[in-house]
This record gives C-alpha cells, sequence and structure tokens, in this order.
C-alpha cells in the first residue's frame, strides 16, 4: 500500500575531503513520517539537507551517489535546483520567520512563483496558516510582524510558510528543539496531521519525539546509516548494538 | 605578590580614567572656545544669509547649501556603487579568491589614502581626462566640463567615503542571518530574489547609517574638492552640475588664511566652525542611533 517517495542509493556527501556521509541508502515513503536520528555531527542533518540540494550553497562539498524523488535523481544535470526547493518544504532548527508581516511572510514564496493575485494570496494564507494551526491565532492580526509572536507561533509559522507553495514533501530540521513543551506538543499534534498530506522527513535529538511522530526511523552514527526499520522495530528490538546503545541513552 | 598585582591593577585604572577624562576635557575645551570664540554671531540669520562686505559680516547660507548639495550628489553616486560592492563581497565572492582578496585590499588601502590625494585625482580624472572628453565630444572643444564644478567634486568627495559605505554595508549584509536566506532559498527563491527580498530589506539601517556616515565625513572634509569644485566666493547658489560650489570647511580654511579683515572675520570663523561641528556630530549620533536599534533586532 505504501508510496515510494523518496530513495537514497550510495549517498555519499563530502564537506571538502572529509566524509560526512558514508553510502547511505534506504527508502522513504508516501504519507509517512521518517525520522532520523544519531549523536551530534552523525550527518542527520547533512543528509535532510541533501534532500533539498540546500548544500549546494555550502562551497567545497560534493555529493556522490544518487537521490530519487519520484524515480528522478535530483542530483542530474537537467534538474532545476529552484523548481526541485518549490516541490520540498523546509522548517528549520531556529524558527527562522522573515522581518515582514504574518501576511507577507506567506505569501512569499506563492508571489515568487508568480501568484500575484490578492484573493489567490487570502486564500493561500488562510489554508496554509490553517494546515499549520495557526489561523485562530494570528487571524486578526495578519498585518503584524511575524517577529511579536511567540517562540512556537513563529515555528508553526515557518511551518505554514513552508507549506504556502504547495510542496509534496517536508524536511523537518530539529523543528521542536528551541521550544516550550507545550509548543513541542502542538508541532507535534501537527506533524500527525501534516502526514495525511505530505511526506515527512523530521531529523531530531529528542529519542521520545522520534517514537511518538515517526512511522520509520533511521540511526545515524559518524557518517553512516547504522540502522533503519519501523519506528516500533528500531525502539524495541533494535539489530544493531549500536542503535540499541544510543536508544537506551548510554552514548549521544 | 598580591599587594603589587593590587597596585598594578590600579595604575591600571587610573591611566585609562585619566585618558578618558582627556579626551573628554579636550572636546569640552575645542567646543568651550569655539562657542566663546563665536561671540553670539551664530544665530538664524547667521545661516540663513549671504556673505556681505567681502565676507566680513552676514552669514553662511552658500556654503551649507553647497556642502549640502554635494553630499547630496556625493550619495546617490556613492551609496549604489558601494552598495553593490559590498553585495559582490558578501554574497558572490568567494571568501579566499583572489578577486575578493584584492578589492578588499583596495577598499583598505581608498579609506587610508590622504584626502588631498583624491583632491588631486579628481583634477587629473574627472576634470583633466574626463571633463576635456566631454568637452570635445559635446561642446566642440569649448570649456565647460573640463574645470572645478559640483558634480566633479562630489564625485572625488564619493570616491573618499566608498570605504566607509561599503564596510557599513557589508556588516549590514552579514548581520542578516543564514536562516533568513536558507528560509528563502527553500521556498525556491532563485539567490538574486532571496538578496532583493530578504537581504538588502534587513540590511536596509546598516545602509543608512553607511550613508549618514558618507555624509558627515563628507561634509567635513575640504581637500578633495579644494581642486575639484570648492570655490572662494559665489554671489549666486550653484544651479546646474557644471557650477562651482561653496563649502563649510573650504569656508573656514579661507577666512582663516586669507581674509581681508582678521579682526572681523573671527567671530564668523568661530561660528561656522560650529555649525560644522554640530552638523556631523548630529550625522554620527543619528547614525549609531541606527546602529544600536539594528543592533538589538
Amino acid at each position: 500500500m505504501k508510496e515510494l517517495k523518496i530513495e537514497t542509493r550510495n549517498l555519499s556527501f563530502y564537506y571538502g575531503n572529509k566524509l560526512a556521509l558514508n553510502s547511505v541508502s534506504f527508502n522513504m515513503y508516501a504519507n509517512h513520517v521518517t525520522a532520523l536520528i544519531g549523536p551530534s555531527g552523525c550527518g542527520k542533518s547533512t543528509f535532510l539537507r541533501t534532500l533539498n540540494r540546500m548544500n549546494d550553497l555550502i562551497p567545497g562539498t560534493r555529493v556522490d551517489g544518487e537521490i530519487l524523488i519520484d524515480g528522478l535523481n535530483i542530483y542530474d544535470k537537467d534538474i532545476d535546483v529552484v523548481n526541485l526547493r518549490k516541490k520540498i518544504g523546509m522548517v528549520f532548527q531556529r524558527s527562522n520567520p522573515f522581518a515582514k508581516s504574518i501576511y507577507d511572510n506567506i505569501t512569499y514564496g506563492p508571489k515568487i512563483n508568480g501568484i500575484h493575485k490578492k484573493e489567490v494570496l487570502d486564500e493561500i494564507v488562510e489554508s496554509s496558516l490553517k494546515k499549520a494551526a495557526i489561523w485562530e491565532e494570528v487571524k486578526d492580526r495578519l498585518d503584524h510582524s511575524a517577529l511579536g509572536l511567540s517562540g512556537g507561533q513563529q515555528q508553526r509559522l515557518c511551518i505554514a510558510r513552508a507549506l504556502s507553495v504547495n510542496p509534496e514533501i517536508l524536511l523537518m530540521d530539529e523543528p521542536a528543539s528551541a521550544l516550550d513543551p507545550i509548543s513541542t506538543g502542538k508541532i507535534e499534534e501537527l506533524i500527525f496531521e501534516l502526514k495525511k498530506t505530505f511526506t515527512i522527513i523530521i531529523v531530531t535529538h529528542n529519542m521520545q519525539q522520534a517514537a511518538r511522530v515517526s512511522d520509520y526511523t533511521a540511526f545515524f552514527y559518524m557518517g553512516e546509516m547504522v540502522e533503519y526499520g519501523k519506528t516500533k522495530k528500531i525502539f524495541t528490538t533494535p539489530d544493531k548494538k549500536q542503535t540499541e546503545e544510543y536508544i537506551t541513552g548510554r552514548f549521544g | 605578590m598580591k599587594t603589587s598585582k593590587k597596585i598594578t591593577g590600579g595604575l591600571l585604572i587610573g591611566i585609562t580614567g585619566f585618558s578618558v577624562f582627556l579626551i573628554i576635557a579636550i572636546l569640552i575645551f575645542m567646543l568651550v572656545m569655539i562657542i566663546i570664540g563665536a561671540k553670539g554671531e551664530f544665530s538664524w540669520k547667521f545661516i540663513t544669509q549671504f556673505p556681505q562686505n567681502g565676507m566680513t559680516q552676514g552669514g553662511i547660507f552658500p556654503a551649507l547649501f553647497g556642502t549640502a548639495l554635494m553630499v547630496i550628489i556625493m550619495s546617490v553616486a556613492a551609496v549604489p556603487f558601494g552598495t553593490i560592492t559590498a553585495i559582490y563581497l558578501t554574497e558572490y565572492a568567494h571568501e579566499e579568491s583572489i578577486i575578493s582578496k584584492s578589492i578588499r585590499f583596495a577598499v583598505r588601502t581608498l579609506a587610508v589614502v590622504p584626502s588631498i590625494i583624491f583632491g588631486l585625482f579628481g583634477l587629473g580624472f574627472f576634470i583633466k581626462f574626463i571633463g576635456t572628453g566631454m568637452d570635445n565630444m559635446f561642446n566642440a572643444g569649448q570649456l565647460k566640463w573640463a574645470q572645478p564644478n559640483i558634480l566633479w567634486a562630489s564625485l572625488t568627495m564619493a570616491l573618499l567615503t566608498l570605504p566607509v559605505v561599503i564596510v557599513s554595508v557589508e556588516e549590514a549584509i552579514k548581520s542578516v542571518p543564514r536562516e533568513m536566506r536558507d528560509a528563502s532559498l527553500a521556498l525556491g527563491a532563485t539567490k538574486w530574489q532571496t538578496i532583493r527580498k530578504v537581504v538588502i530589506p534587513g540590511a536596509r539601517s546598516g545602509i543608512l547609517t553607511g550613508t549618514i556616515l558618507a555624509i558627515s565625513r563628507g561634509a567635513g572634509e575640504v581637500a578633495p574638492i579644494l581642486f575639484t569644485g570648492a570655490a572662494y566666493y559665489l554671489a549666486k547658489l550653484p544651479t546646474s552640475l557644471s557650477d562651482q560650489f561653496m563649502s563649510l570647511g573650504y569656508h573656514i580654511y579661507i577666512m582663516s588664511t586669507q581674509s581681508t579683515n582678521v579682526d572681523q572675520t573671527l567671530p564668523i570663523q568661530f561660528a561656522t566652525t560650529l555649525v560644522l561641528l554640530l552638523l556631523t556630530f548630529t550625522l554620527n549620533l543619528s547614525a549609531i542611533l541606527i546602529r544600536v536599534r539594528l543592533r538589538k533586532k
């Protein structure tokens, strides 16, 4: 029943001469949440950023292997990176709304894609904010600066902004690491809701969070993907000793 | 051992405190001297009237006007040019590349070139080279552009203030968090769209600060405009880019060296100095305030 969305084949990544990802291969499925876990510096964020080619922006980096999204290699020469990024929304560790109004934050992406009709934009703003479960809190102050929102609200605004361009995939880089437990809970509920429509890949440091929100989990360690499987299995009966040690908190 | 450390520490505090006191004292002393020297010459009339009786009486309006016009033309030239350079350096050039390094070296060198050299350069390049060329092309060799005027003076001043603009804008662009750029790029914006819609708006106050600092520097400088456009005395205000102009700094200089009646011009000279000081002080203060606001964000 599950549909293959993203497939990596022997994906390696270098910062200069330093190998950051070593031949990672696994599949991510549509309408499922895949969590990437592992200690700091294990390559999980680097991996996430290869999926929408954000790493291209760092000079001196190099990619080997393939990433197929819907069967197309996104590192192919003919792929338009800008178009690719429109298909893939991204939410960052630190909430990063633009120093603009709430409304302008959401319309930024659509406007870049050439949508300028007021009615269409209004509709995108409402639906995106609703999808990110923040509409009720901000609908009366759309013209206020986004920087006036609380941390948790800002992060949900960023999720709404990522959804504004109608992506198919949502990448989340520790989206709740800087938030209080209540805001974190809201984001997690949201992820549950969003996976009905999107393919979600989430990097997290928080083991319980990975266990709560994800269907699949990949454990990274020192640039290698050590183990990958159903979240339930990874968290109860992992095959590898390293995975077990990390999950039970013996290192990391 | 401990006591000797205490003594050294106390001594250091004493020396630094004395230095600070000295600096402030010199500044206050200068201000007081200038205010006393101006002998009540400083008034509304003084800044709105033309000089009279061979500049021994009257105001300094044309010098104030000329300075203002000059810094405006200068900003129109220096700010866009400096901003574009700063954008290139921070966003496009590879930090370690030869191009980037040579531009930075050039900017640093420009910043320490004595201002009189800029004046000579302006004379040689703008007036003799470009001006003569323009006259040959558009005026059938008749003299119009190949002589000092407000345009050449402003452009010469723009070269002098360019490093100030570049450095401030660069700093402002760098203060725009990487996360903001990432967010824009992740939404499918191109690099240029990101610069135009996120980076430049985010750096707006820095660009403003740079502009004000450049203006304050340009308003006080004399050497660059000495041969390129400043006039001793003009009976009317400049109306065209090919007109000469009077400027505050140059006015102070000629009044202290070329006066026909030293006793009579002395208060005017002090009052002009006070105007120039207040002008640059206000400009610098507003630049600082903008910068503080920028840091808070």
